[in-house]
């Protein structure tokens, strides 16, 4: 439950030309360029773009388990990767990363203790796994090995790990991914109670297009960059689409327009610099 | 450092382990088959099963734990736990404790098995204190810990890190002084095992055998392995990335 400051409260993360560079070799790959974005407190935000436009790059920054990360990113009111963040943040990857020869419940046992160690703290350790087996409905299967359960219950055992520690800001990695209709509505049902009874902040990534319409605001990107920053409704309204997916086709046309007249402009001047594109 | 995480990492790296039933078979009785195994080789000579006997319990605790340690910490690596450990508040320390922790149980379990069945059923004659012979054993399994922790840094794939075995063990086991003795080797290899840490492990178990109290020499050895496997822990640390590219 949390009480609204009467001023806007500041952004659980504030990104400000954040460039991110990957592989090595005579010419790293740029796989965010110069991108600036915030994602408000107490709300959904959902990252959305197509497969391999950078998005598990970005929530890796976030996080703070990302290399070769130059510009400004602030989250939660620290410098991104900053040790008293580790507490403050559940982090669950694309790929389910749980142990396989341990049951669930052995698995949140153990992430618990690293979050809240100590023998004094067992009854809370116990109440917070319950909650969390509870919160992604593997109750019956809290004795069941994790690698002898389905591909969608191990990522609900992944995302049960980062509830664990009543974390401030959840970056979840295309959480849905692979999920049938139902589990997908129920995870979403989930994020939403989430954020309006804990009074988390939901950094939430999805190459579907249909979950964008679940977001309370959406991050457009594509190809290492932020086509829009906005509301649904907005970019809906802004793009005259019926669909958020028809908006963001509209904005890749725009952006596909504008870099063919960057790069005739740069065919006449080729000391002319890159430019880059601002979020509106 | 925090001892709390440590004692949590190091039992669920032992809950892993109990899941996997047949590993834990494969780590205790390998090294019991094999000495029975050998000690009939050598049925006419029973003094060269004496050597070889007591350099052969340092050995196998080395290698078990390589081999267990460099596949655990590969799996980590892969399965992105260990990414998702170092996101959260955990030490790096901590997560090596645990496996040094962890295995170290193991390994004492592995070498009391070994031992026990060396001395009193094949009669393996050793003059010093048996408990000498579970300490080098255990200073071993810490250094097979730490080799294998640092070698997994450097595999991209279970079948790489098996490879690492041949690599990294074959060498030191070649030059140890299983086969010769050190001191009639062509004088670069001699030189190459004064630098090996596996060659004190085999000496300080050599020892135990010839001597009925500890020597100068052991004292020596067990120093020289101990320091080998902390360093390796060290850099085996210093391969764990929070960041990675």
């Amino acid at each position: 439950m949390m009480n609204n400051p009467p001023e806007e409260p500041p952004p659980a993360v504030h990104a400000r030309g954040l460039t991110v560079r990957r592989g090595t070799g005579r010419r790293p790959r740029t796989v965010l360029d110069a991108i600036a974005f915030e994602v408000p407190r107490g709300r959904i935000t959902g990252l959305l773009g197509p497969s391999g436009c950078g998005k598990s790059t970005l929530m890796r920054t976030v996080v703070g388990t990302q290399a070769h990360v130059t510009g400004t990113l602030d989250v939660l009111g620290r410098p991104a990767g900053h040790p008293e963040l580790r507490s403050r943040i559940g982090y669950v990857t694309q790929a389910p990363s749980v142990y396989d020869d341990l049951t669930v419940r052995q698995n949140l046992d153990y992430f618990a203790a690293v979050l809240d160690p100590g023998r004094a703290a067992a009854d809370r350790r116990r109440a917070a796994v319950d909650r969390a087996i509870a919160d992604v409905d593997l109750t019956g299967r809290a004795t069941a090995l994790a690698g002898k359960l389905s591909g969608g219950q191990r990522s609900r055992v992944s995302l049960a790990v980062a509830l664990l520690g009543t974390p401030e800001l959840l970056v979840l990695d295309e959480p849905t991914v692979g999920l049938d209709p139902v589990l997908r509505r129920d995870l979403w049902n989930l994020f939403h109670e989430i954020t309006e009874t804990r009074g988390v902040t939901i950094l939430v990534s999805s190459h579907v297009m249909d979950e964008a319409e679940r977001c309370h605001d959406l991050l457009l990107m594509r190809e290492g960059r932020i086509l829009a920053q906005d509301t649904p409704e907005a970019l809906r309204t802004r793009t005259h689409g019926a669909t958020v997916e028809e908006g963001f086709l509209r904005l890749v046309d725009e952006a596909n327009a504008r870099a063919d007249a960057r790069a005739d402009a740069r065919a006449e001047s080729p000391t002319g610099t890159l430019e880059t594109e601002t979020p509106r | 450092m925090n001892g709390a995480r440590t004692l949590a990492t190091a039992a669920r790296v032992l809950r892993q382990l109990r899941h996997d039933p047949r590993s834990i078979a494969l780590m205790l009785l390998v090294p019991v088959l094999m000495l029975t195994l050998l000690r009939y080789v050598f049925d006419g000579s029973p003094h060269t099963f004496d050597s070889i006997g007591a350099s052969l319990l340092g050995i196998f605790p080395l290698i078990t734990m390589f081999l267990v340690t460099s596949i655990a910490t590969l799996r980590e690596r892969t399965s992105g736990t260990l990414e998702r450990l170092l996101a959260m508040p955990l030490g790096k320390a901590d997560l090596i404790a645990g496996y040094a922790l962890a295995f170290g149980a193991v390994a004492v379990v592995q070498s009391l098995l070994a031992t026990g069945l060396a001395l009193w059923f094949l009669g393996l004659d050793v003059i010093g204190s048996p408990w000498l012979l579970l300490l080098v054993a255990l200073l071993d399994a810490l250094l097979g810990t730490a080799l294998g922790l640092f070698v997994s840094a450097f595999a991209a794939s279970e079948f790489q890190a098996v490879q690492f075995m041949p690599a990294v063990i074959f060498p030191q086991l070649l030059l140890c002084g299983l086969f010769a003795a050190r001191d009639s080797m062509q004088p670069v290899l001699s030189a190459l095992s004064d630098v090996l840490p596996m060659s004190y492990a085999v000496d300080g178990m050599t020892q135990v055998l010839t001597h009925t109290d500890m020597t100068a020499d052991f004292v020596r050895d067990t120093v020289v392995v101990a320091a080998c496997a902390l360093l390796v822990l060290a850099l085996g640390a210093a391969t764990l990335r929070r960041r990675t590219p």
